[in-house]
């Protein structure tokens, strides 16, 4: 992604070579100064990014040209979250110049740092440091450039705009573009420099206007799928009915017989190309293929019961004390079952990729969440030394965790080999739903315990098939065990019958919807208001202003649940951000049906960089979360996927929309934490308790439809 | 079969050869480069290729090019056609109702023709409007507020 839509077209790559070196690659670029991050920067990132993988090519993070203009390079992607403003503001403010003249690449492999993928709120709490670090590099440069340039020793200068000075007579000057032009200057970044505290900051902790805004409002913005090559053809995609069906037999002579329609039946894959995308369409309909479709195993309504037979020996995760000794003191046990369906992420813009062979090297322009493990990926599926394929990332039109696999751009480069033509796959949305990597169905039982003075005494916590994340306890509980069964996503054979991978925060909105609602249990058979409930039994100061912020902006008062008010509290740890959540909601006993009329948001992420940003993070985390809590679930029977498209998969839509407001709780001595998942972790509990609070029932499944709510009210 | 289908495109007479049942949708984004307008769901559940046909929001990929001769057919990059963005498109950008962006030329379109329509819409009426738009991002708020803001301005 590059935010010029006009300089879209790639700069040649020297792809006769086996691979590029340093000197070809800084030839690529420009001159000017250069940035580059040295192999041994772990000390600068710490341990989470070392394990990451960060980073160990030599591409840049940053280049100074002749003009003043400033370009990051980064291996994150730009799909809604906003990282391409906040990253500019990092970069812009460390460097002391204007945030319009930076310009922003990213998601290319040829010239971005390497990058793992972007996900797990990670960009500005991992990739953030390094940048800033690049920046504040590249600013000790030009000041040492411009010390001997107006012949006065750096610290008698200052630099505002892009512009060195001398701080005692503003007239002597220079900027930093006549001190970037003709250099060849290349610096190893060593982590030496020192970044910015939060008291100097200047463009960080400002809200900033979306700086891709005005490309996506007139539709310039480029996704994959709008990129046009001469010749390029539009593939579609012979698709089994079933996951675990078998092609017995095809016959694609019928489709073959259109005009200009390209057949490929190759190593198990069926396709038909055409220049006109609805032809391509029309000869897939012509093909007549006989698959072997097992019968199916279990469907969605029996799969919990599936995945509590085959989730084999659990994993501790975290022990603390004695869970026989906490049943012993407890003088109320409580238990709770709770589930969660499989979900689909379901961005607007489905998989898209476009790949062309040229000169020896594989070009994708592909729709992904990561550029660099997709580059192996496809370098892999079709045979090619990894540094003979480019992945060029445009703008991503929704990701959410369901652009981390990259099926289509190996099908666009496989096809684009085969024909030797430019290849686009796009897929339908029955595709999409049917190759979706969904968010796991999955349990949660919890079995827990007070004592007479109504602290909880006992935790048993057990998780199938959707992994610890944000199940860490922040209660004082003396007798806690949390164990997981499953390894997390599809690594264990036989749970799913298809795909299943990270869905927005992967696992923690179920197991916050059973903490949270287990908790509200609890403090209602104490008859204790919700919140004091909380606060009595945790002393983790972060979680305790979270919830005293929300509190605040919500006007809560005091009561025992159920009040027959509709409110409800709930809280969470995601990415290293708290978060506090209280809503109102009322519920029609006739049909079931939820309305969710406000919800408050209590957020501490740490150093803000980019507050506005952080807000629409936590606003569409709000508004998608009612998505999973109210209405979304994949229907299937066996490998049959029966949700094909928006009519069945109820997106959160207008009417849904509660009054949402939001509160960033300032924690300046914390370094930035995530902030594009956290705020959606606790929606399904929060939702779940106001129900509780509003009508006395207690819903333990996810979504929480209407069926389901007027069952649970009998 | 091919046939002459003449209308008028973001303001310009314009005459094609095409199929006549070919759907709009796909001869803006190809036969004509016209990739603002976006396909998402291909059954009219999405939104994300509404454009404007004779002041009616319509879903492109339900039209076929015969239904459009001699009408009036608006896309996004038909909103701004010198480069000063239209109103609504001001606010959408100053509001951030938008965050991936690939609903967003839909949702502007179908909020250009939900104000020919109604030029004061209540809350109530936009949100009503805009309900079959979806935007998966979840940034309904400051959609709604720039569709106010410009209703406002009005």
């Amino acid at each position: 992604m590059r935010d010029n839509p006009s300089t879209l077209a790639a700069p040649p790559l020297p792809s006769a070579r086996r691979s590029l070196d340093r000197r070809d690659f800084i030839r690529l670029l420009g001159g000017g100064i250069i940035v580059l991050f040295n192999a041994d920067l772990s000390d600068l990132l710490g341990q989470e990014s070392r394990t990451r993988g960060y980073p160990t090519d030599f591409n840049a993070y940053l280049r100074i040209a002749g003009d003043g203009r400033v370009t990051i390079y980064s291996g994150k992607i730009e799909m809604g979250q906003g990282i391409v403003t906040s990253l500019a503001q990092m970069a812009a403010d460390e460097l002391a110049v204007s945030l319009d003249s930076i310009d922003m690449v990213m998601g290319d492999t040829a010239l971005c740092p390497f990058d793992n993928g972007t996900y797990g709120s990670m960009s500005t709490r991992f990739f953030g440091p390094a940048l800033r670090a690049a920046a504040a590099e590249a600013k000790v440069v030009l000041l040492t450039l411009a010390s001997e340039h107006l012949k006065t020793p750096p610290d008698a200068l200052s630099v505002q705009d892009g512009v060195v000075f001398l701080a005692s007579d503003r007239t002597i000057r220079v900027t930093f573009g006549q001190l970037a032009k003709g250099q060849k200057i290349v610096r190893k970044l060593d982590g030496k420099a020192v970044t910015k505290s939060v008291s100097e900051f200047r463009v960080m902790g400002r809200p900033e206007k979306r700086r891709d805004a005005r490309a996506k409002v007139t539709g310039r913005a480029q996704f994959a799928g709008d990129i046009r090559l001469p010749g390029m053809l539009y593939a579609r995609i012979l698709r089994p009915p079933a996951h675990g069906a078998a092609l017995k037999s095809v016959d694609a002579s019928a489709a073959a017989r259109l005009p200009g329609v390209v057949v490929v039946n190759e190593g198990g894959m069926v396709a038909v190309l055409h220049t006109d995308p609805e032809a391509a369409e029309k000869a897939l309909a012509l093909i007549h293929a006989d698959f072997d479709v097992p019968g199916p195993a279990f469907d969605d309504k029996t799969v919990f019961a599936h995945l509590l037979s085959v989730a084999g020996e659990g994993e501790e995760r975290e022990k603390k004390g004695d869970l026989a000794e906490g049943e012993k003191r407890s003088v109320s046990l409580f238990e709770g079952k709770y589930v969660n369906g499989y979900g689909a992420h379901a961005p607007i813009e489905t998989h898209t990729a476009l790949a062309r062979l040229e000169g020896g090297t594989m070009t994708v322009w592909s729709s992904t969440q990561t550029p660099f493990p997709s580059q192996q990926a496809i370098a892999q599926a079709i045979g090619f030394a990894v540094e003979n394929v480019r992945v060029i990332t445009p703008f991503v039109g929704g990701g959410f965790g369901g652009k981390s696999a990259g099926l289509q751009a190996i099908e666009a480069a496989k096809l684009a080999k085969l024909t030797g033509k430019p290849v686009q796959v796009c897929w339908s949305r029955a595709e999409e739903f049917f190759l979706d990597t969904f968010r796991p169905a999955a349990v949660v039982r919890i079995r827990s315990g007070l004592d007479g003075a109504g602290r909880i005494c006992l935790w048993d916590y057990q998780v199938y098939a959707a992994g610890s994340r944000s199940s860490e306890q922040f209660y004082d509980v003396p007798n806690n065990l949390i164990r997981t069964y499953g390894r997390w996503g599809s690594e264990t054979p036989k749970m799913h019958l298809f795909a299943t991978g990270p869905w927005r925060a992967p696992g923690a909105n179920l197991n916050v919807f059973a903490r949270e609602s287990q908790i509200d249990a609890m403090a209602a058979k104490a008859k204790v208001d919700p919140l004091e409930f909380r606060l009595n039994n945790t002393s983790d100061k972060r979680m305790r202003r979270v919830l005293e912020a929300a509190a605040g902006r919500f006007g809560w008062k005091k009561a025992v649940a159920p009040s027959s008010r509709g409110v409800g509290v709930a809280c969470g740890i995601d990415a290293g951000t708290y978060v506090a959540m209280m809503a109102e909601a009322s519920v029609d006993a006739a049909t079931g049906r939820v309305k969710v009329g406000r919800i408050v948001c209590a957020q501490d992420m740490g150093v803000v960089i980019n507050p506005d940003g952080a807000k629409m993070q936590m606003e569409g985390c709000v508004m998608m979360g009612l998505g999973y809590t109210l209405s979304e679930e994949v229907h299937f029977n066996g490998g049959r996927i029966l949700t094909r498209n928006f009519d069945t998969y109820e997106v959160p839509r207008f009417s849904g929309m509660p009054e949402i407001e939001t509160v960033l709780v300032k924690n300046d001595e914390l370094t930035p934490q995530g902030g594009g998942e956290p705020a959606i972790v606790p929606v399904g509990a929060v939702v779940a308790n106001a129900i509780f609070d509003a009508t006395g029932a207690r819903l333990f499944q996810m979504p929480m439809t209407a069926e389901r709510v007027k069952e649970a009210l009998k | 079969m091919k046939d002459s289908i003449s209308f008028r495109l973001n303001g310009k007479p314009i005459q094609l050869d095409v199929d006549g049942d070919r759907t709009l949708l796909w001869v803006l984004r190809t036969d004509l480069g016209l990739t603002g307008t976006k396909f998402g769901c291909g059954e009219s559940l999405c939104g994300a290729c509404t454009v404007v046909v004779s002041k009616e929001a319509v879903r492109s990929c339900q039209v076929p090019m015969k239904a459009v001769r001699g009408k009036d057919v608006m896309t996004i990059e038909g909103l701004a056609p010198n480069g000063k963005l239209h109103p609504l498109q001001e606010a959408f950008a100053d509001t951030g109702g938008l965050q991936c962006g690939f609903c967003t030329p839909g949702m502007i379109m179908n909020a250009y023709a939900l104000l020919l329509k109604t030029p004061k819409p209540t809350r109530g009426q936009i949100r009503a409007g805009m309900e079959d738009n979806l935007c998966r991002c979840a940034a309904h708020h400051r959609i709604v507020q720039a569709i106010e803001r410009v209703s406002t301005l009005a």
